[in-house]
């Protein structure tokens, strides 16, 4: 089998931010300046969007779920600023950082939060329910484990229809553990899809720690060699590493047909959810360590600056811009419309939809 | 007579079960270190220690599947869902081995675990996990299903499902967790399949199961004092086994019937209620039955939409009215 092109040991990877030894990687080096700071810009309107976001839930306009993607910025920043037009992502519930990366709007996202028609899911979804297929990104999914068959089947039929793309499937280092990522693993193997399941270890599932979770070889991915699969493990505070590493995957996908499990080691840095008082299964002082010498945006921000790339002062006005349009998003929301009653049965069966000639089933569909 | 939350009285009832039989086993996601996602669990894991609560991975197929493996050998698992909605990866497990050890085995092996955990709507969590799935599992011989609406009989069935030889599904309710009542400090349990009559009336039955009974009864005092209406409610609080005689004894005197649940229409629990009230009591009909459950749609995450698109008050006093003219 394929071995890793790179291989590091998780203990390795426990040493501070600096300066990315995958500057100089090609897929990193070939970034103009405008790349690099388009980039850096979208790291910054995750983090601002979901900081806005905390607020809006303490005025109680966000009910139920949040679980905030504050700390793995770089994961999804990395990772989806690398594809193309037939490159399709599916995710768990933690998706607004990968709905902004596709290029969703704040003002939808935050409309969804808030259950707004004017939502990307029309109010119908909320925070762990996002879409938006437009851009191939096929959700936002409250399962946990339960996307790992669909992007797998996402790349199936990229294959199917001979286009060159691939399917990344992202899930947490929980979520290893359904028997439903399992079985996609070995259906992306046996069958040579294009696929690329990325495990954002951020070392917790709610409060239980991935040592207390997991059996394993030594690390998450290593566990894709059961399945004859190709695997790596990369920084996830290293947006240069992760696009470096994601690079391999992906032209194993497209070149080769064939899967690839990355395991991303990254943090989260507020509860598991909004609802987890974070009081009890981890140190304040891990939190804080991670904050200081490894904050994904603020490691791209010095890299950077290092580059002669930013400067502090357009650090500063990208900043401040996507703090506006986050403070823009959340009043869009709180003016924007509730769905109706009516609403409620819409959008259940294409066929009540779509009344017409095409229509092929009779009968009462929607009850009383 | 203690007065404590739905919470403390599921708790207490595992507390004192976990005492007087040193097979029972709670398991699940968050239930031990963290003391549960919900706090039901909140302190078991410091008196009885990590044989007797586990923590397990988010493997409900596994670990569920374990579960029923071990009460086969005698064990007596109280497995906690962090919601209903995800049994549905477990679904093969509940149902299929569950539900058809014993009869497959011509009686040879038993199945006495309980699966307990939250199944509601009402919290602004969306579609997948929302599900209220008491009417698909209920529809299969084999399996029990109880629905507490009230700290009483939540710590009464929980108790008479631990001690149950079959598999029993306890559907609790998040939304209920923080409501008090009186609970006995002696041991009692709540038989299954006994229902109760929440509130004695004479012009109108409602019945009702979990959270749409608080619901009903709340419907109950605004027809009583708005609109002159002597109203009884049912509390199925179990679903399988169904206590027929309490609802029918109630149509009997009252010749009206609503029903009322959370589910959606198509297949819910009501439907089999109204079949039996129909089959059963036909003449001591004075009006057709009606009823109120969920709008037929998968739950709406808009929190606004989503409490219309359950049963409400309002709801279901004008339906109630409409039974009445
Ligand atoms: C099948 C299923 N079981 C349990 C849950 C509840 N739940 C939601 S997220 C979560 C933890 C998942 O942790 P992980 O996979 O590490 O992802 P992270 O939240 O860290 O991003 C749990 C237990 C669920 N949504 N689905
Ligand atoms: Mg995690």
């Amino acid at each position: 089998m394929a071995k890793p092109a790179v291989l590091t040991h998780p203990e390795s990877l426990k040493r501070p931010a600096g300066p990315s030894e995958y500057a100089k990687n090609p897929v990193n080096a070939s970034l103009s300046k405008a790349d690099k700071i388009a980039l850096y810009t979208k790291m910054a309107r995750i983090r601002h969007f979901e900081q806005r976001c905390i607020r809006i839930y303490q005025q109680g306009k966000i009910g139920g779920f949040l679980h905030l993607y504050v700390g793995q910025e770089a994961v999804a920043a990395g990772t989806i600023s690398l594809l193309g037009k037939h490159d399709h992502i599916i995710t768990g519930y933690r998706d607004h950082g990968h709905g902004l990366m596709v290029g969703m709007g704040m003002n939808e996202c935050m409309a969804e939060l808030t259950g707004r028609v004017t939502g990307c899911s029309q109010g119908k979804g909320g925070s762990m329910h996002y879409f938006a297929p437009d851009k191939n990104y096929w959700g936002g999914h409250g399962i946990v484990g339960g996307q790992a068959p669909l992007g797998t089947g996402l790349a199936y039929a990229v294959k199917y229809m001979g286009l060159k793309g691939s399917c990344l499937v992202y899930m947490g280092d929980g979520a290893v553990n359904q028997g439903a990522v399992h079985e996609a693993y070995n259906l992306a193997s046996l069958w040579d899809l294009p696929v690329i399941f990325v495990v954002e270890n951020n070392g917790y599932s709610m409060g239980t720690s991935q040592e207390r979770s997991t059996a394993h070889p030594g690390c998450l991915a290593k566990r894709a060699e059961g399945y004859n699969m190709a695997w790596d493990v990369i920084n996830g505070h290293d947006v240069y590493e992760v696009r470096a590493k994601t690079a391999i995957a992906l032209k194993r996908a497209h070149e080769e047909s064939k899967p690839t499990v990355l395991e991303i080691f990254t943090y989260r840095y507020f509860g598991h959810s909004m609802a987890d008082p974070d009081k009890t299964y981890r140190d304040k002082e891990e939190i804080k360590e991670y904050r200081e010498k490894k904050d994904p945006v603020l490691a791209f921000e010095q890299e950077l600056l290092g580059e002669k790339v930013l400067t502090p002062e357009l650090s500063q006005k990208i900043n401040e811009a996507a703090m506006a349009e986050a403070d823009k998003a959340a009043i869009f929301a709180d003016e924007s419309p509730d769905p109706t009653v009516a609403d409620i049965t819409k959008h259940i069966y294409w066929e009540e939809d779509n009344r017409g000639p095409k229509t092929t089933s009779r009968g009462t569909i929607i009850f009383e | 007579m203690a007065v404590i939350s739905y919470r403390e009285a599921l708790r207490a009832a595992m507390r004192e079960e976990l005492k007087r039989d040193d097979k029972v086993v709670i398991m699940g996601e968050e239930v031990a270190q963290f003391n549960g996602a919900y706090k039901v669990t909140e302190g078991l894991l410091k008196e009885f220690g990590p044989k007797r609560i586990v923590d397990t991975p988010i493997s409900e197929a596994g670990f569920i599947g374990l579960g029923i493996g071990a009460s086969m050998l005698g064990i007596r698992p109280v497995m906690e869902l962090m919601f209903w909605s995800f049994s549905y990866v477990a679904f093969d497990q509940i149902v299929n081995n569950a539900g058809n050890i014993r009869y497959m085995s011509g009686g040879l092996i038993n199945c006495p675990i309980v699966i307990r955990g939250p199944a509601n709507g009402g919290t602004n969590v969306g579609a997948t996990h929302s599900h209220t799935p008491e009417a698909i599992l209920a529809s299969h011989p084999g399996i029990k299903v109880v629905c507490p609406a009230t700290p009483y009989d939540a710590k009464g069935l929980m108790k008479a499902a631990i001690r149950d030889n079959d598999p029993v599904y306890v559907m609790e309710n998040t939304i209920l967790y923080n409501d008090k009542g009186e609970v006995p400090d002696e041991d009692y349990i709540v038989p299954l399949g006994v229902a109760d009559v929440k509130r004695v009336g004479t012009d109108l039955t409602i019945v009702a199961h979990g959270r749409a009974v608080i619901t009903s009864l709340k419907a109950a005092e605004i027809l009583e004092k708005e609109h002159g209406v002597s109203v009884e409610v049912v509390d199925l609080r179990s679903i399988r086994p169904l206590d027929e005689e309490t609802i029918l004894a109630s149509v009997r005197k009252t010749h009206r019937a609503l029903l009322v649940e959370e589910n959606k229409p198509f297949c819910g629990v009501d439907a089999q209620v109204a079949y039996l009230i129909q089959s059963k009591a036909f003449d001591e009909l004075d009006a057709p039955i009606h009823r109120v459950s969920s709008i037929d749609a998968p739950q709406i995450y808009c929190k606004r939409m989503e409490d219309l698109q359950m049963p409400n008050v309002e709801r279901v006093v004008a339906e109630a009215l409409k039974v009445l003219a």
